[in-house]
């Protein structure tokens, strides 16, 4: 199987985001970046694939400035074969200017299967896998939490909310992915060698005209500091007075 | 003055309450920009047609009902092609879809065969000139975006639970239209919609949400949750990603992972010590209430109201309280 996964470098979440000066991007400094989760257990998928269709190809591809080629080295670490550098100076918010740019490529390839993580945290946006399927025009099943193939098709899970899909899709395909699919392996020391080795070309991006621009971003306002309304089950009625008095909830 | 689409979620026969919510947002903006028409589309299996009128009462001037025995699941190939058919000849200022699992599926699809772009999880909008703004969380929930969308149609997945359904009737002329391609044509089919993980409603749709965390000590105590959940009645159950991981309930459960943000009326965080990311995924519900052992717990600084205590004693109270506050209305 020739299988393509899309990865995107993200800041780490658990920290206090400040604006930039610009007040349009997120002030960089003191932030650690790694491969999106939902990325790398897209590469887990495809390397799990791959281990188990002898011959298959991994190839793995990020769009960005020089610094992602970090995260693709990564994904090879983990055991992908090739990567390819999609170079932008910055990644932009629109997700249909990235898919188009993604897309030339993909369509290139003869993929069998082409993978990305369901969404980043960073944008927020969860577009990008599916507007390139569309674009591609292959058949695309998103945030998957589970996958089998088997010739040439495949049947995967989707959660909703309070139910689940099974869904059935010839290949080749674009998916996207949950959590819940699998646990990413951890690059082997040999695998971090070996990914020095491995050919990871170098391609411009050809990024289209944004129709969704961020004009601010600002921090959400604090909550009110709320109250202690006492201690143990003796402050159950306090609280049921006030959820049905003040808060109106109940 | 521009007419807007939207696009109306069913699971089943049934309505989704985010599908109300994108016919009141329509009319919202339609409403904003000076009096356009809602055009709803209503897709189903046989019997979705009998919920036009409800469609009508919320806003829409025009349903479309596109009613087929092969929509019993949802087809994301015929509702992209049905969507993106009536959008082309339309004409519409926006469009507006939901961030449920179900609209984050389609909404980017149906936007990417029109060309345009697409803003999800949006949390409100206005009109500025020829464009409409958006305010979006971004860094999950932890920076919020003002963006700009110059496409036409705007295209606008909301974020459910930011805007109440509202009464609104309009006319709700009924258009009967035929699916843009054979759901049997299909290439990717949904063969089954499994029903259940999760309590009985849904965790974004819920006016209230219980939550409970690794202070429940095990899974099984998750009933004391799923107890206070079924006194409110309106309730849904959530958990936190800890607790998912550690099988006590399924990932679908799960608050607080990228993605999975519940902005309920009520919030009951149960034996939850407030991990950043559960923070990010919970805190622009309305009323929050946690309920923990440890006074010091960042829960506590964004509850509304806390109790210090052993849920095990505190969470049974509440239950019978609620019950009988629920018996005197």
């Amino acid at each position: 199987m020739k299988i393509a996964v899309c990865v995107k470098r993200v800041p780490d979440m658990d920290v206090r985001f400040r604006i930039g000066a610009d007040n349009v991007s997120v002030d960089q400094a003191g932030l650690k970046f790694d491969i999106n989760d939902f990325d790398a257990w897209a590469v887990e998928a495809a390397l799990q694939l791959k281990d188990k269709n002898a011959g298959s190809e991994v190839t793995v591809i990020s769009l960005g400035p020089d610094v992602v080629q970090e995260t693709i080295r990564k994904a090879l670490s983990m055991g992908a074969d090739r990567g390819i550098h999609i170079k932008a100076d910055k990644v932009p918010f629109d997700g249909l200017a990235i898919a188009k740019a993604l897309s030339a490529e993909l369509k290139t390839g003869g993929y069998d299967l082409i993978l990305f993580g369901k969404m980043s945290p960073d944008s927020s946006n969860g577009v990008v896998g599916p507007m390139a399927a569309e674009l591609l025009g292959l058949p695309c099943v998103t945030a998957i939490s589970s996958l089998e193939i088997a010739n040439g098709k495949g049947t995967a899970k989707r959660e909703l909310e309070g139910a689940q899909e099974i869904v059935e899709f010839p290949l080749p395909a674009v998916l996207t992915v949950d959590e819940g699919l699998n646990a990413a392996r951890l690059p082997s020391l040999k695998g971090i060698m070996a990914a020095k080795k491995k050919p990871l070309e170098v391609k411009p991006a050809a990024l289209t005209e944004p129709q969704v621009t961020v004009r601010k971003l600002e921090l959400p306002a604090e909550r009110k500091a709320g109250r202690i309304v006492g201690e143990g089950a003796a402050a159950v009625p306090e609280l049921v007075r006030l959820l049905q008095t003040e808060a109106k909830v109940l | 003055m521009a007419n807007v689409f939207a696009f109306v979620e069913t699971r089943g026969t049934d309505v989704r309450k985010v599908g109300l919510e994108a016919v009141t947002a329509a009319r919202m903006l339609a409403d904003k920009s000076g009096g356009g028409e809602v055009h709803a589309l209503l897709l189903g299996p046989s019997g979705i047609a009998a919920k036009a009128p409800q469609i009508g009462q919320y806003g829409a001037d025009v349903v479309i009902v596109v009613e087929h025995a092969g929509l019993a699941n949802y087809s994301p190939e015929v509702a992209t092609a049905t969507a993106a058919d009536r959008m082309k000849s339309g004409g519409y200022r926006a469009a507006i879809f939901s961030t449920s699992a179900q609209g984050r599926d389609l909404a980017p699809r149906v936007a990417a065969r029109l060309g345009v772009s697409i803003v999800t999880d949006v949390l409100s909008f206005e009109i500025d000139g020829d464009s409409i703004v958006v305010r979006h969380p971004m860094n999950i929930g932890k920076v919020i975006a003002t963006i700009a969308i110059a496409a036409k149609p705007a295209v606008l997945a909301m974020r459910p639970n930011v805007i109440a359904p509202a009464q609104n009737a309009k006319a709700g002329r009924v258009e009967n239209a035929q699916p843009a391609i054979d759901p049997a044509s299909a290439r990717v089919k949904v063969i089954e919609t499994r029903q259940g993980g999760g309590g009985k409603l849904d965790l974004a749709e819920a006016p209230v949400v219980i939550a409970g965390g690794r202070g429940l000590k095990a899974a099984e105590n998750f009933k004391l949750v799923e107890d206070l959940a079924a006194a409110f009645g309106n309730a849904a159950v959530g958990a936190t990603r800890a607790v998912t991981d550690d099988g006590w309930r399924p990932h679908s459960d799960q608050i607080g992972q990228t993605g999975r943000l519940v902005s309920p009326q009520l919030y009951i965080a149960v034996g939850i010590s407030g991990a950043v990311q559960h923070l990010a995924g919970m805190r622009t519900s309305n009323t929050i209430v946690a309920v923990n052992k440890d006074k010091d717990a960042p829960i506590f600084k964004v509850a509304d109201y806390g109790i210090v205590g052993d849920v095990f004693e505190v969470i049974p109270a509440l239950t019978e309280a609620v019950r009988e506050a629920k018996k005197h209305h």
